[in-house]
């Protein structure tokens, strides 16, 4: 924006600039954008070290069989790599994740944007900023040591095993709560004041102006936190590998002990395969699988928060 | 908050019709807050409840130990996240804040790279950390034969929390009002010489804050350490950053996957040092932001 100015200054007083170029400003701006590059090299970086391993994995291992089989067992003997059941394992603790963290994190997001007042936003938000920043392993502690003894307990007729995917999934849901929230509520500010005092004006009550003005308006930035929630729990590692287990049997019951695919990366990756074996490249093949998805699902939110940035700025 | 500027009255003459719902509608929402407070209490109360036996000098004074659970210690892994921390900070915020200043003061918009730049780091900033790991895993410890060192472990750390160094940085340097900026420039300062003077001090508040919350993900990390072969059960402090290392929520990990009960007493001791940790760093940087946020 300043570049901009900057330019149209010197353009218009030639005769005032400074004739000499100036190094030093050049040389700043250089070092800056080198600083800026990192992050350039380090997706290069991440694609390098996933691409190579996963083509000679798909060497060794057809791609019929990965897409094709549902028997999941790289570490076992025989091996089997049918990636199907640990597909099925992130997607089954996601969705269990998202039932959690959407109704709560939008309700929570609507509190504090339509209806808290200074004081109570002051209680509120460091609340979930401390909730955002416990340490994933807590919350799998927690999971395995507390809350699966607990619906244990309360629901015997679930048979949960020790490891289950419903603990894992209710704590992973919880993690991403702060997510849903906090940038729910900042598109939610971002919706002008005059659409809601419109909706007054025709005489909608507080809650109606909430439900079908505000959110509607800030519906894009609304699904750009969920889909951005639901990346952050497709990809969460230490919850899943604690209390949801590494048992790759395939099955959709969610009482059962069960392997994501982030869960499997961080059994194979912490030693249980040995350095160029088909077991250890599985690892990256899976890497790349999860890392295309996230991608993907990190794109769209992105996008759709420009979108809606267009609209009210 | 945004209702304010709206007439009182008209609010409460809208809203006279269903007074139940309402309510209702009001007491859900503040209900989805509470239920988040009450889980954050619940988790602190039962950590400290479980670990309260071996909160004692023992616990950061003894090395971790398979065979004796009751005395071991979690010694090394202070000293190897405070190592980690330590690199990351030196590294990833200066870099951090580079980038960010790039993005917001040179960066031409309408350019393709520069849009790229921030749809990469977007998207990095969403990136599983287990994928850093197999970066790190990849990259740093073989191609780059830096090994599983301390030194693997704070490159693979910075490039992780650096998108969020940039965004906050980002943030901050953009809430400095333009007329500053055109004061200065009036003046006759470079671009640069305003950035430095200008710009830069009256956005350190916001960056320290934010940098204190990546600082603070970062210590809370444990998943690409699983793959940079962070051995759990280093018994010794790490004397370089070419030395092989554990990290305090690896070695809570290490100690939850073990059967005995004493290790999850172990485990809830240390899990307990790590959120005061935390909660420390949380507290400065919402004090930072409260005390010297300016509003201009």
């Amino acid at each position: 924006m300043s570049a901009q100015h900057l330019k149209t200054a010197s353009g218009a007083s030639r005769s005032l600039a400074r004739s000499r170029p100036r190094y030093g400003e050049f040389a700043v701006k250089a070092v800056l954008l080198l600083a800026a590059m990192v992050s350039i090299a380090t997706t290069v970086g991440i694609v390098a070290a996933l691409l190579e391993p996963t083509i000679e994995f798909f060497g060794e291992v057809s791609f019929g069989e990965f897409f094709g089989s549902t028997t999941w067992g790289p570490l076992f003997n025989p091996p089997a790599f049918g990636v199907w059941p640990v597909i099925v394992a992130t997607v089954e603790i996601t969705l269990i994740a998202i039932v959690v963290a959407v109704p709560l994190g939008l309700a929570a997001a609507i509190y504090l944007s339509e209806y808290a007042t200074p004081r109570i936003r002051k209680i509120f938000k460091p609340v979930l900023e401390v909730l955002a920043g416990v340490p994933t392993v807590v919350f799998g502690f927690f999971a395995l040591t507390f809350v699966t003894p607990v619906l244990q307990d309360v629901f015997p007729f679930l048979e949960l095993e020790a490891k289950n995917a419903l603990s894992a999934g209710l704590l992973v849901g919880v993690m991403i709560i702060p997510i849903v929230a906090s940038l729910s509520e900042d598109s939610m500010a971002a919706v002008p004041n005059g659409l809601r005092e419109g909706s007054y004006a025709l005489g909608a009550s507080k809650m109606l102006t909430s439900v079908r003005v505000v959110v509607p308006a800030a519906f894009s930035g609304i699904v750009a936190a969920i889909i951005l929630a639901i990346s952050r729990a497709a990809g969460e590692t230490m919850i899943v590998a604690i209390a949801g287990g590494f048992k790759s049997v395939f099955t959709l019951y969610p009482g059962d002990e069960m392997a994501t695919m982030a869960a499997f990366i961080a059994q194979a990756g912490s030693g249980d395969a040995s350095v160029g074996s088909t077991a250890y490249k599985t690892i990256f093949a899976v890497g790349s699988l999860l890392f295309i998805m996230t991608f993907a699902m990190n794109y769209v939110s992105a996008r759709m928060v420009q979108k809606y940035r267009e609209v009210y700025d | 908050m945004a209702i304010l500027s709206t007439p009182r009255s008209a609010v409460q003459l809208a809203s006279r019709g269903r007074p139940l719902k309402e309510h209702l509608f009001r007491i859900a929402l503040l209900a989805s807050l509470a239920i988040a407070l009450v889980f954050l209490t619940l988790l602190i109360v039962y950590v400290v409840e479980e670990g309260w036996p071996r909160l004692d000098s023992t616990l950061w004074e003894n090395q971790p130990s398979i065979r004796r659970p009751e005395t071991a210690g979690i010694q090394s892994g202070i000293f190897g996240t405070l190592w980690i921390i330590g690199l990351t900070a030196l590294m990833a915020l200066p870099t951090g804040i580079l980038a960010a200043i790039y993005l917001e003061e040179y960066a031409d918009k309408t350019k393709w790279y520069n849009r790229l730049l921030e749809l990469n780091i977007s998207n990095l900033a969403a990136v599983p950390s287990i994928v850093y790991g197999i970066l790190g895993l990849g990259i740093i410890a073989r191609w780059m034969a830096f090994g599983f060192t301390i030194m693997t472990g704070a490159i693979t750390i910075s490039l992780l929390v650096l998108p969020i160094v940039i965004i906050s940085a980002r943030e901050a340097i953009r809430a400095v009002p333009p007329s500053i900026r055109e004061g200065s420039l009036a003046l006759g300062a470079t671009q640069w010489q305003t950035i430095y003077r200008q710009v830069l001090p009256a956005s350190i508040p916001g960056i320290a804050t934010g940098s204190i919350l990546a600082l603070s993900r970062a210590i809370g990390e444990a998943a690409p350490f699983l793959m940079l072969g962070a051995a759990t059960l280093v018994r010794f402090n790490p004397e370089g950053v070419w030395s092989s290392f554990s990290v305090l929520p690896l070695q809570i990990y290490s100690f939850i996957s073990r059967p005995q009960e004493e290790f999850a007493v172990l485990a809830a001791a240390a899990i307990v040092v790590l959120l005061a940790i935390l909660l420390l760093m949380n507290s400065v940087a919402i004090w930072l932001r409260n005390r010297y946020q300016k509003r201009w």
